[in-house]
């Protein structure tokens, strides 16, 4: 009877100082950009990197989710970005026909970008459900082919462009917008790998059997895991597709996933903290490297274009793969990203 | 008469053309603990996956006691999933250690309690009051048998970090955090020494006590066997060739020549 008493009178906090200082943080990396930006001191093109470098660690957060918390590797995630990016820009583009300047109603922006999560979601769910039967390698190929199947089909739809795909989207994607969904995204990520169900996710990647045989329903949670990896890829897809104005169905192919898992592996697997730094750093990095090496071809007499890009990128991977096996931050999270109550440094002091 | 917790009814189970369980059945009474034996191959942790739901039966039944508003039946446990078996009520340890190695040893108790905690995604995406009750609750039934394996000062360390005895322990733990009133053991004792198998069997002993629990396990272990079950059963290529108490079946003749051989008679 004691142990109940002390339950019900505990105190327990919904607000904790770590979600506070992690809001606060992101309130003033947004607001030390936005105001660089509104006195005109930030270069418009650094700045529209910084936006595509936050969209891209929706999609690598979300692709770690499914690689990396529950093990399932899968390499079709652009696939059902672009399923977010055409429903979103769909709706606003071609059956809303907002003006492309963005200042058209913001809220029927949100519904549509939270609609191309679901639609994203949706057909992550049907993908998943057959398809996360298989393991490794298997699964891979499939996820890659469903990716492809994707594109293909949205390459053959009239109504939505087909290859020519959908130009004069409205620029709702504004700074703000992109830092509050990948605030959001992060979060919600994090909240469910700090609970029940990403200990089941985890327990999936650890070994399938005995998660199974100590009562985890794994098809349910595989398939869910997979379910809201696919909605957040969808998110992001909106976004990238109302920040870039235009999509066509080329931008989500193939090395386009590649692209994201490059991210994912080189931040580490497991890892959201490594997902974010690597998606911001290797966004950066790519822009670098184009500008850098274009930078080289005019002074020296070699040919190196920025098409060398993708050759450094090879070899950042493969030194990886080498010296940093589980990637720059293996399973190791920020502070600020683990909650108060999971940590046991803060307990224990250790 | 005692209460039946687990009955298998003429199972048979191939693999392809093979044979690996040919006719077993078994009551198996509440409360006991039952032993099965065998050299090796003769398809005893078969029987362990026939009954967790891993594979499904060619041919038989297994049915497993449940309760309903104070009312018992048997419930055709045959076809379910082994997570659904396991919600049931028959949880299982490993022959070569399952632990979940990355995790740590909180989490790999908090695992096995998952099942049964009560919120749902929107709880733990909204981290709700809901979610952090729930939490709270589970995090301290962990902490809880942690304390009562003498696990509690590892709650935060990677499993894989963990020595091979203590992983014995945090894998019947586990298995224990789903509150089971089946515990099967697949060779507890393995890879023992003397002095870890007699404190092994005293630990088995007073789990069953404690948690109320009816055992069944596997192992080679003689002496441990002997010890411990009040019931035996012995396999050989599938078939069960032998079944009583310990001194029943270790003066077998059948028994002797699956462990031993046939005697040459020259």
């Amino acid at each position: 009877m004691k142990g109940k008493e002390t339950v019900q009178n505990k105190k327990i906090p919904l607000f904790k100082k770590r979600d506070f200082q992690l809001l606060v943080g992101t309130v003033i990396f947004w607001a030390i950009f936005y105001t660089l930006t509104k006195f005109g001191m930030m270069n418009l093109y650094w700045m529209h990197i910084i936006n595509v470098s936050l969209i891209y660690v929706i999609l690598t957060t979300s692709l770690n989710l499914i690689n990396g918390f529950s093990g399932q590797f899968s390499i079709g995630h652009m696939g059902f970005a672009a399923v977010g990016a055409y429903t979103s820009a769909t709706l606003t583009t071609i059956v809303w026909n907002l003006p492309s300047h963005g200042v058209g109603p913001f809220s029927l922006f949100i519904l549509s970008v939270i609609l191309g999560g679901i639609a994203a979601a949706f057909i992550g769910f049907l993908i998943g459900l057959p398809t996360l039967r298989l393991r490794g390698d298997y699964l891979a190929i499939v996820t890659l082919a469903f990716g492809e199947i994707i594109r293909v089909t949205i390459n053959s739809i009239k109504f939505v462009g087909g290859p020519r795909g959908i130009p004069g989207i409205p620029r709702f994607s504004s700074f703000t917008v992109i830092v509050i969904f990948t605030f959001l995204s992060v979060i919600v990520l994090r909240n469910i790998i700090y609970s029940s169900i990403g200990r089941a996710l985890l327990s999936i990647r650890e070994d399938e059997v005995a998660s199974e045989l100590v009562g985890v329903h794994t098809t349910y949670y595989k398939v869910l895991g997979f379910t809201v990896g696919a909605f957040f890829a969808g998110i992001g897809g909106a976004l990238l597709a109302h920040l870039i104005q235009y999509i066509n169905p080329l931008q989500f192919g193939f090395m386009a996933t590649i692209y994201v898992l490059i991210m994912v592996y080189i931040g580490g697997v497991g890892s959201l903290s490594g997902s974010i730094v690597a998606a911001i750093g290797i966004t950066f990095l790519s822009e670098g490297l184009r500008l850098g090496l274009d930078k080289l071809d005019q002074v020296t007499p070699f040919h190196v274009g920025p098409e060398w890009r993708m050759v450094i990128f090879s070899v950042l991977l493969v030194a990886t793969m080498l010296y940093k096996t589980n990637g720059l931050m293996g399973d190791m999270e920020f502070k600020v990203l683990i909650p108060e109550e999971e940590d046991e440094n803060a307990k224990h002091g250790a | 008469m005692q209460n039946t917790v687990l009955k298998i009814d003429h199972v048979t189970h191939y693999f392809g053309g093979l044979r690996a369980v040919s006719d077993f059945n078994m009551e198996l009474p509440e409360g006991a603990i039952w032993g099965l034996i065998g050299p090796n191959g003769a398809g005893k942790t078969t029987i362990f996956n026939l009954i967790t739901g891993v594979y499904i039966p060619t041919k038989g039944k297994i049915y497993f006691r449940q309760e309903r508003k104070g009312e018992f039946y048997m419930e055709d446990i045959t076809r379910y999933k082994p997570h659904t078996i396991v919600s049931k009520g028959i949880a299982r340890t490993f022959q070569n250690l399952r632990i979940f190695p990355n995790l740590t040893v909180l989490d790999n108790i908090r695992i096995a309690e998952h099942f049964r905690v009560k919120y749902s995604l929107y709880d733990a995406v909204m981290r709700n009051k809901k979610f952090k009750e729930e939490e709270e609750k589970i995090k301290e039934e962990a902490m809880n048998l942690l304390k009562l394996f003498n696990l509690h000062s590892r709650t935060y360390t990677l499993a894989k970090g963990l020595p091979y005895g203590e992983l014995r322990r945090l894998e019947i733990a586990r298995a224990l955090a789903t509150h089971p009133k089946l515990l099967l053991l697949d060779e507890p004792a393995a890879g023992m020494n003397p002095k870890e198998t007699q404190e092994l069997m005293d630990m088995i002993l007073w789990i069953r006590k404690e948690f109320n629990l009816t055992i069944f396990l596997i192992e080679h272990h003689m002496k441990f066997v002997m010890g411990i079950c009040e019931h035996i059963k012995v396999m050989d290529f599938g078939e069960t060739i032998a079944e009583g108490t310990p001194q029943e079946v270790s003066n077998n003749p059948r028994v002797i020549e699956a462990y031993l051989g046939r005697k040459k008679y020259a």
